[in-house]
């Protein structure tokens, strides 16, 4: 069996649906093996889509993606979908081609230490130097990618591996010695969180990316439910809990809801579930949670502490940590319902307030009224990705996650390019709902090609297309911080989008009304090919409210 | 009896900022430096100085990192190296509960016979071997703490100091051996 060979068996036993990739000279063994392969390959158009796409596939399917590339640009064209993965936790398995252990340093053709460039932003790389290797090597990258804090793990394979033949074994069972996740938490600090929860008079959970990759749904749920505790969640952990729940309070940070980003400042104990504290989220790392209960539950111990001091930290999978927790709160224990009457109460003052002050924009379309539209007829399991920039902030602000765990998008890196591509992963890993790609023109153009994916692979999703002909997102800045001077930002609507999605084979319409937009979303919800909606909006719609770079969360500004 | 140190130990380097010791073993490979060293670089941490070397077992390594930090810093230090997955085991040395040494080659100018018989004195007084020397120049080692290395090196500094190469520390903890690797 030669090297290609057992990578290829060696996946077939993780039970690998997809792979997602695009060959060249380093990988041709592999892509031969391929032929030979029950595995499905999806041939995208650009090596970023590829690692995209594994990474919207592992998200939705709570299993490593797989992409794989040849060497050198093919290497380094996946590496932004590597970080961004990396930087949301999200597990996938690069294989790169590498060119003969031989030429490994000569600076041959192609050759690029892809190890090297990738290692910040990898879990763990493996470069197997004989073909017995390998099939360990596939059983360690997928436990080390799925298991503790899940993330990318690259296998660079140089061709002469690949083509040699050798006897090879498959390990039924691997330990990596320095490798041992936390699953089951210290129960002492579970019990002394579980005090501090019980003493708060207003606490509020803020449930963060963790839930969601552990599956904590309905823990949390439980939780929440039990004591009538508020739950906020960070941008990565919306959807966490259903947004239609009478205790959710949204998404807080730069552009959270400026209810929840009010009542988590006037909590007395903050119950932080999976989140890391990023400056997205909490502005000021010394100004958010100061002088109350901060508890961290997370699985990742260097989380702790890293941005925010706590007072108790709860290192496990927040799944197994949640049960503990609910276990320990005593059957008898009563909740003084005065106070909770109180505290959530003023969820609804704060609600009712900001729903008033904000205002809406009067034109017939608004981002906020096609997302409002897009929730009233995307059934609730439908799944919704977003791209990067206004599009995305519009999306977590007016558009309600109702079936936990249905909604992601590149939180920590903010990736443009990262919603289409990762939408179609999604299609692959649950191809019975539809999906949606909330995007604006600047993040599409970036992976549109992707379209050719979608249309040939048989993996239709939808492209719900907030057209502002800007780079909204720094054109919003340059109007608040930059007195206005425009400087690199307008897209003049180019390519027209429709004729785009026709060219490729795809559905499209361009909608200015909202009864044409609901048209389009019940026609593209029937149609079985890719759809691009083409939405166009006011250039000048920011998104409100916003928490300046570098304030703190009571420095939010509600409008312009 | 001279003062041997005149630098302040390197354990009270100042009140938040200290040096310490971290005893970290790894896997024996490839690649294993590079991955530790650039979680240095991208992290943002300091690092004084590094040795590294095969231990009694031939699959692991023992590294021996010395940082000037805070505590809080060293804290996330920890668990960033931690978290690396060539990384096996981590131990915090401080004076108290380790024992650290460090080599240093120290050349200097020594034209003038005298010179070169005040220096070899020295040396003997801080347990330093000659290792060479010619007419022009004297070739000191050195073995102790870093203070003691520093020291030395204050104290032949009037002579004209040609070339330093220190190893940078090593050190085990002291007494009864409690890991299992």
């Amino acid at each position: 069996m030669t090297g290609a060979a057992a990578l290829m068996a060696a996946l077939e036993k993780e039970k690998v649906e997809f792979i997602f990739g695009l060959p060249g000279g380093a990988n041709l063994p592999i892509y031969d093996a391929l032929v030979d392969s029950k595995i499905r390959h999806v041939l995208v158009r650009h090596e970023q889509s590829a690692a995209h796409m594994a990474d919207g596939y592992a998200r939705i399917k709570r299993k490593a993606g797989v992409c794989f590339a040849t060497s050198g640009p093919g290497a380094t064209n996946l590496v932004t979908g590597i970080a961004t993965a990396y930087a949301d936790s999200s597990p996938i398995i690069a294989v790169t081609g590498q060119v003969a252990l031989p030429m490994i340093g000569k600076d041959a053709f192609q050759e690029t230490d892809i190890i090297g460039v990738t290692n910040p932003c990898t879990k763990y790389a493996f470069q197997p130097r004989v073909a017995t290797e390998i099939p360990e090597m596939v059983k360690k990258s997928f436990y080390i990618a799925e298991s503790g804090r899940p993330g990318p793990v690259l296998l660079d394979i140089p061709k002469d591996v690949q083509q040699q033949v050798m006897k090879m074994e498959f390990p039924d069972y691997i330990k990596v010695r320095g490798y041992n996740p936390v699953v089951d938490a210290d129960l002492t600090e579970i019990n002394k969180a579980c005090e501090m929860i019980l003493k708060a008079e207003k606490p509020i959970i803020m449930a963060g990316g963790g839930v969601i990759l552990s599956g904590a749904f309905s823990e949390l749920q439980v939780l929440a439910e039990l004591l009538s505790i508020p739950v906020v969640t960070t941008f990565k952990g919306k959807g966490a809990f259903p947004e239609n729940h009478q205790l959710a309070l949204g998404p807080i940070g730069m552009h959270g809801h400026a209810e929840a980003n009010k009542m988590v400042l006037e909590a007395d104990c903050i119950i932080a579930i999976g989140a890391r504290f990023s400056d997205r989220t909490v502005g000021r790392f010394d100004e958010f949670g100061k002088d109350i209960n901060v508890i961290h539950f997370d699985v990742d111990p260097a989380e702790i502490g890293k941005n925010k001091s706590v007072n108790a930290a709860v290192i496990g999978d927040v799944k197994s940590s949640l049960r503990s927790l609910i276990k320990l709160i005593p059957k008898n224990f009563q909740t003084n319902d005065e106070i909770i009457k109180l505290w959530l109460g003023r969820k609804r003052e704060l609600v009712n307030y900001y729903e008033d002050s904000i205002k809406d924009y009067s034109r017939e379309i608004t981002a906020k009224k096609a997302l409002k539209k897009l929730r009233e007829i995307l059934p609730a399991d439908g799944i919704v990705t977003t791209e990067v920039g206004q599009c995305q902030m519009w999306a977590s602000l007016h558009f309600d996650v109702i079936t936990p765990g249905t909604f992601f998008s590149s939180t920590g890196l903010g990736t443009m390019g990262f919603g289409f591509p990762a939408s179609i992963g999604a299609k692959a890993a649950r191809s019975n709902v539809p999906v949606v790609d909330i995007a604006g023109d600047g993040s599409f153009n970036m992976t549109e090609n992707s379209l050719a994916v979608s249309v040939l692979e048989d993996l239709p999703v939808i492209v719900f297309l907030l057209n502002n002909q800007m780079l909204g997102m720094v054109a919003q800045w340059q109007r608040t911080f930059y007195n206005r001077r425009y400087s690199g930002v307008h897209q003049k609507n180019c390519p027209d989008y429709c004729k785009l999605a026709e060219s490729y084979g795809a559905d499209a319409y361009r909608v200015s009304t909202l009864d044409e937009l609901d048209k389009a979303l019940r026609n593209s919800l029937k149609s079985s090919v890719a759809t691009v909606i083409d939405i166009p909006i006011d250039p000048d719609e920011d998104v409100y409210p916003f928490v300046a770079p570098g304030t703190g969360l009571k420095d939010m500004i509600i409008g312009a | 009896m001279m003062e041997l140190s005149k630098s302040k130990s390197i354990f009270d380097y100042d009140d938040s900022n200290k040096m310490y010791i971290l005893s970290v073993i790894v896997e024996n490979k490839p690649g294993v430096l590079f991955r530790i060293t650039n979680l240095f670089r991208s992290r943002n941490f300091n690092i004084e100085s590094i040795t590294v070397g095969i231990t009694e077992k031939p699959d692991l390594s023992r590294m021996t990192i010395t940082t000037i930090s805070d505590v809080k810093t060293l804290e996330q230090l920890v668990k960033q190296l931690q978290k690396l997955i060539d990384v096996i085991q981590i131990n915090v040395l401080n004076k108290e509960n380790a024992v650290y040494r460090e080599l240093a080659l120290i050349k200097m100018n020594a034209k003038d016979p005298t010179t070169r018989i005040e220096i070899a004195n020295f040396a003997s007084i801080y347990r330093g071997n000659i290792m060479d020397i010619t007419n022009e120049t004297i070739t000191v080692e050195i073995i102790g703490t870093p203070d003691k290395i520093d020291a030395f090196k204050d104290l032949v500094s009037g002579y004209g100091i040609l070339q330093v190469a220190r190893t940078g520390v090593s050190a085990l903890p002291r007494g009864a051996v409690d890991d299992d690797l």
